[in-house]
């Protein structure tokens, strides 16, 4: 019984995991620019993997493995957030603007090219 | 279809989905990061072949340290390739012909897998037998590496120093070490200053349990060094070289680049000293197990002083030729 209710809960965390890594990827496609595309981005490498990972540690139970796995989760929570935070500074700092509003989206695209 | 299958044709379709990627664009940041993912997708690959040392070194080497060598190649060339101006009918050709001689040569070697493959009957099954009696690791790829084959370990660490050797004198690091510029401290990068504190500790714990575990599990000096250079480097970006090369300067990661090299060689000499084999452990200790627990650990730590110098001074050197970025530029 007891095993029941570990898969079923670290199926539902590894079910969270993969959807928010397909919303994270879908949005990388579809979104209009790139703050948006980062936000999407940022999803997938930081809730998604890390509920990834809780789903496999509750699975693996009190182990090595799960010392590992706590690890890794521990590194990708310092990382992915700061690795999209630079990118994102960095996009700014060079000059790209954010897009503002539907209508703005032609101007949005015209400004850049000018620079 | 098995699993196992799926996930290695999977995989190599995206290997050589990237591979053409790489061909066709021009935009060379975007082809630095597509072969980082090359390496990381190889080192995939390799893991389902059950070949972590392996997998290891090109997610460290390739994917890591690489990557951010060519980042900083990059800063100093165009950030665009040249179109062709001339006509590739001729190269298409030769590359084809050659592809299609090596696809030919493969028909010739034995099915993936096949027990009855000359490489698994040639010297493979002494290392498994004896690993256990001769030189006492539970890693096999370490007791290979350092010990049955240590002349090739010595020859590939050599290549690692001639190659930096090479990139130094043609960037010319030797001379070129500036002082009374500006440190640079990033005021405005908080977030990036922080987290670098806090990772930075970590990963130099990481990269010595790479190399001291390496008797014991996947890991081994070439690395353990990559990891520990990525560590310094990873403070020369956010803190600046200036401050880099006063906590680790210019001269003393060239002395180790030596010193590795030098290491590695020298336990060879000592085993000559007490009559044996050049490279051959077993002499160093009381037995001969332990001689070549002391001997291994000898040399991995030679690799791993050795790659790491050569990653940082061969970073420093790059570097070093940017003009500093002065803070109101970020």
């Amino acid at each position: 019984m007891s095993a029941m209710i570990i898969d079923a809960f670290s199926w539902a965390l590894l079910m969270a995991g993969s959807l928010l890594m397909v919303v994270g990827a879908l949005g990388l496609i579809r979104m209009p620019d790139f703050y948006t595309r980062m936000h999407a981005a940022g999803i997938t490498d930081t809730l998604g993997a890390d509920l990834i990972l809780l789903g496999l540690m509750v699975q693996a139970g009190f182990s090595l493995v799960t010392v590992k796995l706590l690890l890794i989760g521990a590194f990708l929570f310092f990382t992915s957030p700061t690795s999209t935070h630079a990118i994102a500074n960095a996009a700014l700092t060079a000059g790209l603007k954010p897009q503002v509003g539907g209508a703005d989206a032609e101007d949005g695209a015209a400004e850049k090219e000018d620079e | 279809m098995s699993v196992e299958s799926f996930i290695d044709i999977t995989l190599l379709v995206f290997l050589g989905l990237t591979a053409f990627a790489i061909l066709k664009l021009r935009a060379l940041f975007a082809v630095v990061m597509l072969s980082s993912v090359f390496s990381l997708l190889s080192a995939g690959l390799l893991v389902h072949l059950d070949a972590v040392d392996v997998a290891f070194t090109e997610a460290a080497v390739g994917a890591g340290i690489s990557t951010v060598l060519m980042l900083a190649t990059l800063a100093l060339t165009s950030r665009r390739e040249k179109a062709p101006t001339r006509t590739q009918a001729l190269p298409l050709i030769v590359v084809f012909l050659t592809g299609m001689a090596l696809v030919y040569g493969t028909l010739d070697m034995p099915r993936f897998g096949d027990a009855s493959a000359p490489v698994h009957n040639h010297v493979a099954p002494k290392y498994i037998n004896d690993t256990a009696s001769e030189i006492g690791m539970p890693n096999i790829v370490t007791a290979v590496l350092a010990s049955y084959r240590g002349f090739d370990t010595l020859g590939e660490v050599t290549v690692i120093f001639t190659a930096g050797i090479g990139v130094l004198l043609l960037l010319g690091a030797y001379i070129r070490e500036p002082t009374g510029l500006r440190v640079q401290t990033m005021d405005h990068h908080l977030v990036l200053r922080v987290v670098t504190k806090v990772l930075i500790g970590p990963i130099l714990l990481f990269a010595l349990y790479v190399q001291f575990h390496g008797d014991y599990g996947p890991g081994g000096g070439f690395q353990a060094g990559v990891i520990f250079a990525a560590a310094f480097i990873i403070y020369a970006l956010v803190f600046g070289l200036e401050n880099a090369r006063k906590a680790v300067p210019g001269s003393a990661v060239r002395m180790l680049v030596a010193c590795g090299v030098l290491l590695y060689g020298g336990v060879g000499v000592v085993s000559f000293a007490f009559g044996q084999n050049y490279l051959n452990y077993s002499v160093l200790g009381a037995s001969q197990v332990a001689g070549q627990h002391l001997g291994i650990l000898l040399v991995e730590f030679g690799v791993g002083l050795t790659v790491s110098a050569v990653m940082v001074s061969t970073f420093y050197a790059f570097a070093g030729q940017n003009p500093p970025i002065s803070d109101e530029d970020w």
